[in-house]
C-alpha cells in the first residue's frame, strides 16, 4: 500500500473543506479523482504536498507506512511525493537549471546517492526536456518566469520526469491545455506507469482520460468521495454530468 | 577628553609638509567642522542616522603604521588585479601594494607622495568637488581637515587602464578606537577610460571616515566600486562626490556589507551635455546593523541619462535607509532618469526607511522612480520545498535571486566572487532569527 487517505477532515480558515476522505492506492495504480468546482480536489493535493495554511481536523494519512501529515513538506518530497502544481509559481532570479539540480540532488542525497555532477545532469535533462518537447532554451530561464501556462505545465512534467517520484499528483494539470501538451502530460504519467510507481490525476474534465486510461475513477463532492469505479466512470460523468452523481452514495 | 578635543589634538599632529593651498584647505575644513559640529538627527539628510556613538567617544589618529596582523588582513580582500594600493590606517603602505607597468602619462599612487611630487595634477581637483560648507556636510568637513593620504589616480588624455585599480584601506587598531580620513581623488582625463574598485575592510573599533572626488573629463569612462566591509564594531561615513563632463560616463557600484553604522552619499554632477550615469547599489544587515544610502544624481544639461537601482536585504533588527535624489534643472531638457528602490525584510523587526526624491524643474524629461518593500514569497518557499529542497536552502536561494541582479553587474570578477561569498556567509550567520518570523500566510 503506497498511500491510504483514511476519513480525512481539513479546514482552511475555518471552512471545513475535506469532509472524510478514504483513498487508497497501491504502487502500480493510475487513479482519477474528479469533481465540480469547491468540492475540495485542491484543498486535497494541498494537504498531501504539505502546503501552510490547511488544518487537519481529523482523520490519517498513511505515505509508504509512514504519517504523511507528520513530515515537512521537502521530506515528503525526498520520499518520492511528488505534486505537480495546478498554478505553478514564477521564481525570477534562481535558474531552471540550478533548481532541477539541486532539487534532484537532494533527493538523491535522501535515497544515499552522490550528488550528480554538471555534465552529467545536463545530459540526463536534455532527454527528459525531448521527452516533454521543450525547448532546451528553458534551462537557462528563470523557474516559469514568463512562461505561458502551458509551458508552465510541461515544466511541471518536465520535474516529475527529473525526481521519477513514487507517486505523482497531478493537480489540474490537463486544464488549459491543447491537444498536444495533453498528449505530452499522458506520456509523462504513462511513463511512471510500472509496479513501482503510482499516479494520482485530478481533474475536472474526462478529456485526458482519452490518452491516459486509469484503473480507478472517483468522484469528490462536497469533500468527500461520494464514487468509485473504473474508467466508465468517467465516460458516464461526460454524459450525465456532476450535478447526477453528487450525494450518490459509494457502491 | 571629549570626541571634539580628541579631533582638534588629531589635527596638531598632523605631519606639516603640506603645501601651504593645503594646509589653508586643512584650516578652513576645521574651523567649518569645529561651527557645525557632528551631524544630528534634526537635520533632514540625517534623520534616520544617529552618529551620537562618533560624537560621544574619543577615536585617535593611529600611530602604528604595521600593525601585527595587516598581511593576513589583507589577504583576505586582495583582488590580485595587477595594481593593488593598499592603505593601512589611513596611510600608504607600499610594502603592501603592487602598481605595476602604468601607461605613459598615468600616475597611480598615494595622495601624499602625489601632493609632493605632482602638485600640479592634484591642486586644480582637491577640495574642489566635494561640498563641506552646510551642516549635512560636516563629516566632509572633518575628512577636509585631515587630508593626508588616500589613492590618487590620474588617467590622461585618451588612455585605457584596463586592470582594475583595487585600492583597499585596512583598519587594524591596536590599542583603543581609531580614525582614518582617507581622501581619494581620481582624475579621468578626456576620452580615457578606468576602473577604480574601493574596498574598506577591518578589525575591531574604529571609525573610518572616508571622502573620494572624481571628475571625468568629456567623452570618459569611469566604473567605481564603493565596497564596505568593514567589522562589526566599526563605524563607516564615506562619501562619493563626481563631476561629469560632456558625454562621459560614471558607472556607480556600492555595496555596504559591514560596520555597525555605515553611511555612503555618492553624488554625481551631470555638468554637459549628453553625460550619462548608472548607480547600483546592495546593502545587505543583520544583528543591529545600520546601513543607509544617500545618492544624488543632479542633472544640470541636456540630453542626461540616469539609471539606479538599489537593493536592500535586511534581517533580524537592521535598520536601512534609502535617499536618492534625482534633480533634473531648468536647463536641462530630454533628460532621462530611471530609478527604483527595492527591499527584503527578512524579519519582522527590520526595518528600512526608504525615501525616492524627484525634483523636476524641465519640461521636456523621461522619469521615473520606484520603491518595493517585500518579504521572500511563501509561495515560491512551498514550491521549492516541495521539490525537496529544504526551507533554509529554499530561502537562500530566493535571498541570492533578489541579490544576484545586482551581484551580476559586478564585473571585476574576483570581487564578484569574494562578495558572494561574503554574503552567502552573513546571511547564514543570521538563519536561526528567520526561523522566529517565517513570516508565512494561511492560503
Amino acid at each position: 500500500m503506497l498511500l491510504e487517505i483514511e476519513d480525512l477532515h481539513a479546514t482552511v480558515a475555518t471552512t471545513q473543506i475535506l469532509r472524510g476522505i478514504d483513498l487508497t492506492v497501491r504502487r502500480g495504480e493510475v487513479h482519477a479523482i474528479m469533481g465540480p468546482n469547491g468540492s475540495g480536489k485542491s484543498t486535497l493535493c494541498n494537504v498531501l504536498a504539505g502546503r501552510e495554511g490547511y488544518t487537519v481536523t481529523a482523520g490519517r494519512v498513511l505515505y509508504d507506512g509512514q504519517d504523511l501529515l507528520a513530515m515537512a513538506p521537502e521530506d515528503r518530497a525526498r520520499n518520492g511525493l511528488f505534486l505537480a502544481f495546478q498554478y505553478p509559481v514564477e521564481i525570477p532570479g534562481v535558474g531552471n537549471t540550478y533548481f532541477l539540480r539541486t532539487a534532484l540532488n537532494a533527493v538523491r542525497k535522501h535515497r544515499g546517492l552522490e550528488p550528480i555532477d554538471a555534465m552529467d545532469f545536463l545530459a540526463l535533462v536534455k532527454a527528459k526536456m525531448q521527452f516533454v518537447d521543450m525547448d532546451p532554451k528553458f534551462l537557462n530561464r528563470s523557474v516559469n518566469e514568463g512562461f505561458s501556462g502551458g509551458e508552465k505545465k510541461r515544466n511541471e512534467i518536465l520535474q516529475m520526469a527529473v525526481l521519477e517520484p513514487m507517486l505523482a499528483i497531478l493537480d489540474e494539470t490537463d486544464s488549459g491545455l491543447d491537444i498536444d501538451a495533453l498528449r505530452i502530460v499522458a506520456d509523462g504519467v504513462n511513463a511512471l506507469r510500472n509496479e513501482r510507481h503510482a499516479v494520482v490525476v485530478i481533474t475536472h474534465y474526462q478529456r485526458l482520460l482519452n490518452y491516459l486510461v486509469p484503473d480507478f475513477v472517483h468522484v469528490l463532492a462536497n469533500g468527500r468521495i461520494v464514487r468509485s469505479g473504473d474508467k466508465q466512470l468517467a465516460s458516464e460523468l461526460e454524459a450525465k454530468g456532476y450535478a447526477a452523481l453528487e450525494g450518490a452514495a459509494t457502491p | 577628553m571629549s570626541a571634539l578635543d580628541a579631533h582638534l589634538e588629531n589635527f596638531r599632529r598632523l605631519d606639516g609638509h603640506a603645501p601651504g593651498t593645503l594646509r589653508a584647505l586643512r584650516e578652513r575644513a576645521l574651523a567649518r567642522f569645529t561651527e557645525l559640529g557632528f551631524p544630528t538627527i534634526r537635520l533632514e539628510d540625517w534623520k534616520y542616522t544617529n552618529v551620537a556613538p562618533l560624537a560621544e567617544r574619543a577615536f585617535h589618529l593611529a600611530d602604528e603604521r604595521a600593525p601585527r596582523g595587516v598581511e593576513a588582513l589583507a589577504q583576505r580582500a586582495r583582488l590580485g588585479t595587477g595594481i593593488e594600493l593598499v592603505f593601512v590606517n589611513g596611510r600608504y603602505a607600499e610594502a603592501l601594494s603592487s602598481v605595476g607597468r602604468l601607461p605613459s602619462g598615468a600616475v597611480i599612487g598615494s595622495l601624499d607622495s602625489a601632493l609632493q611630487r605632482r602638485p600640479e595634477l592634484v591642486e586644480p581637483h582637491l577640495g574642489r568637488y566635494a561640498p563641506f560648507d552646510h551642516a549635512p556636510e560636516s563629516l566632509t568637513a572633518l575628512n577636509t581637515a585631515f587630508i593626508r593620504d588616500g589613492a590618487f589616480v590620474y588617467v590622461p588624455v585618451g588612455t585605457a587602464i584596463d586592470a582594475p585599480i583595487h585600492c583597499l584601506f585596512l583598519s587594524l587598531p591596536a590599542d583603543g578606537p581609531i580614525v582614518a580620513h582617507p581622501r581619494n581623488l581620481i582624475v579621468a582625463g578626456e576620452g580615457s577610460r578606468v576602473t577604480v574598485v574601493e574596498q574598506y575592510v577591518g578589525e575591531r573599533t574604529y571609525w573610518t571616515n572616508a571622502v573620494t572626488e572624481a571628475v571625468v573629463a568629456a567623452g570618459a569612462q569611469l566604473t567605481h566600486y564603493k565596497v564596505q566591509r568593514e567589522s562589526a564594531d566599526a563605524f563607516h561615513v564615506g562619501s562619493v562626490a563626481v563631476e561629469q563632463a560632456g558625454e562621459s560616463t560614471y558607472h556607480s557600484h556600492a555595496v555596504s556589507l559591514g560596520a555597525v553604522l555605515a553611511r555612503t552619499d555618492i553624488a554625481t554632477r551631470l555638468d554637459a551635455p549628453g553625460a550619462a550615469c548608472t548607480f547600483d547599489g546592495l546593502y545587505v544587515a543583520r544583528a543591529t546593523q545600520h546601513a543607509a544610502q544617500h545618492t544624488t544624481i543632479d542633472h544640470r544639461q541636456p540630453r542626461g541619462t540616469s539609471r539606479e537601482l538599489y537593493k536592500g536585504i535586511l534581517a533580524e533588527r537592521a535598520t536601512g535607509v534609502f535617499n536618492g535624489k534625482v534633480y533634473v534643472r531648468p536647463h536641462a531638457q530630454q533628460s532621462d532618469a530611471q530609478q527604483m528602490n527595492k527591499n527584503l525584510l527578512l524579519s519582522d523587526d527590520a526595518q528600512i526607511d526608504t525615501k525616492p526624491q524627484l525634483e523636476i524643474f524641465a519640461d521636456d524629461v523621461k522619469c521615473s522612480h520606484g520603491a518595493t518593500i517585500g518579504q521572500l514569497d511563501e509561495d515560491a518557499i512551498f514550491y521549492l520545498r516541495s521539490r525537496g529542497i529544504d526551507a533554509p536552502t529554499a530561502r537562500e536561494l530566493l535571498i541570492f535571486a533578489f541579490a544576484n541582479e545586482l551581484l551580476g553587474k559586478i564585473e571585476v570578477a574576483a570581487l564578484r566572487e569574494q562578495l558572494t561569498g561574503e554574503i552567502s556567509s552573513r546571511l547564514k550567520g543570521g538563519r536561526h532569527m528567520d526561523h522566529h518570523h517565517p513570516g508565512s500566510h494561511p492560503q
